[in-house]
């Protein structure tokens, strides 16, 4: 494969470039587990999501898992042609993957949400905004959880 | 009863992007947990949540077990017009929780 005259420094960046390579062949898979990309694909379809536009908003590190303030904007004129039909939120390690779904129009003004969620995890979080042209933008960011939420029983 | 606060400007200039705050208090059991007897505790959620704007929806939420405990949502949306704006909460066992709020826009 390699040819013998190849010297060290050729053969390290030959090396590095593939690694690379495979690192984001293989991340999303890893990152993403299959609940969630399942149920992402049962909501929007076969379509094609881009990264961007929409900002998801989480402290990175949370207390308490069973109260997380999460807010998220979507940069949208929001006019009557160019709005943001509804954002989706989903996450990787509770229970469900399904964490809430905001429907809006061009009526809402702006794109600017908040909620409080529960999170079971030190896990990812993303949000996808689905437009009113029919394409899929998102935001995946990472949350560290000390006290976990849902599983634990009632004393 | 659930209780239900609201907060929707008084007043708006026409046009504007006025905030809408909601709080509804619900437990929100999301059906995972265990109980003191050890066996799992039924799961009794908001799933629905939607604002109607004299009449309009102008935004709505489908909620997972994933949402906290007494579901507080923000929004946005334009100040048309002076009228109402209706909420309502529907979800497990026949949960349903209706608000409004009065706006004057000039």
């Amino acid at each position: 494969m390699t040819d013998i005259n190849t010297t060290r420094r050729e053969l390290l960046i030959g090396a590095g470039a593939s690694g690379a390579t495979m690192l984001f062949a293989v991340r999303p898979a890893g990152a993403t587990p299959e609940a969630m990309k399942t149920a992402i694909r049962k909501v929007i379809g076969e379509a094609k999501v881009s990264t961007g536009r929409i900002k998801l908003d989480i402290p990175p590190l949370v207390e308490n898992g069973n109260t997380v303030a999460m807010s998220l904007t979507v940069e949208s004129p929001m006019t009557a042609k160019d709005y943001v039909k509804g954002v989706h939120i989903f996450n990787e390690r509770n229970p469900q993957p399904n964490v809430v779904t905001f429907h809006l129009g061009p009526r809402a003004g702006k794109a600017d949400i908040s909620a409080r969620i529960r999170l079971s995890d030190s896990q990812n979080v993303i949000g996808i905004a689905e437009m009113s042209d029919g394409s899929f933008w998102s935001h995946e960011i990472s949350v560290i959880v000390t006290l976990a939420a849902c599983l634990e029983g009632t004393n | 009863m659930a209780r239900v606060l609201i907060n929707v400007p008084a007043t708006a200039k026409r046009g504007s992007v006025i905030q809408i705050k909601t709080l509804i208090s619900h437990v929100m059991e999301p059906g995972f947990r265990p109980g003191p007897d050890g066996k799992i505790i039924p799961r009794d959620i908001i799933t629905l949540m939607t604002c109607k704007y004299n009449g309009e929806e102008v935004f709505r939420a489908d909620m997972f077990p994933a949402v906290a405990a007494n579901p507080f949502v923000t929004f946005h949306t334009i100040a048309t017009e002076s009228g109402k704006l209706e909420f309502a909460w529907t979800g497990d066992n026949g949960f349903t929780e209706t608000a409004s709020a009065n706006i004057t826009v000039e």
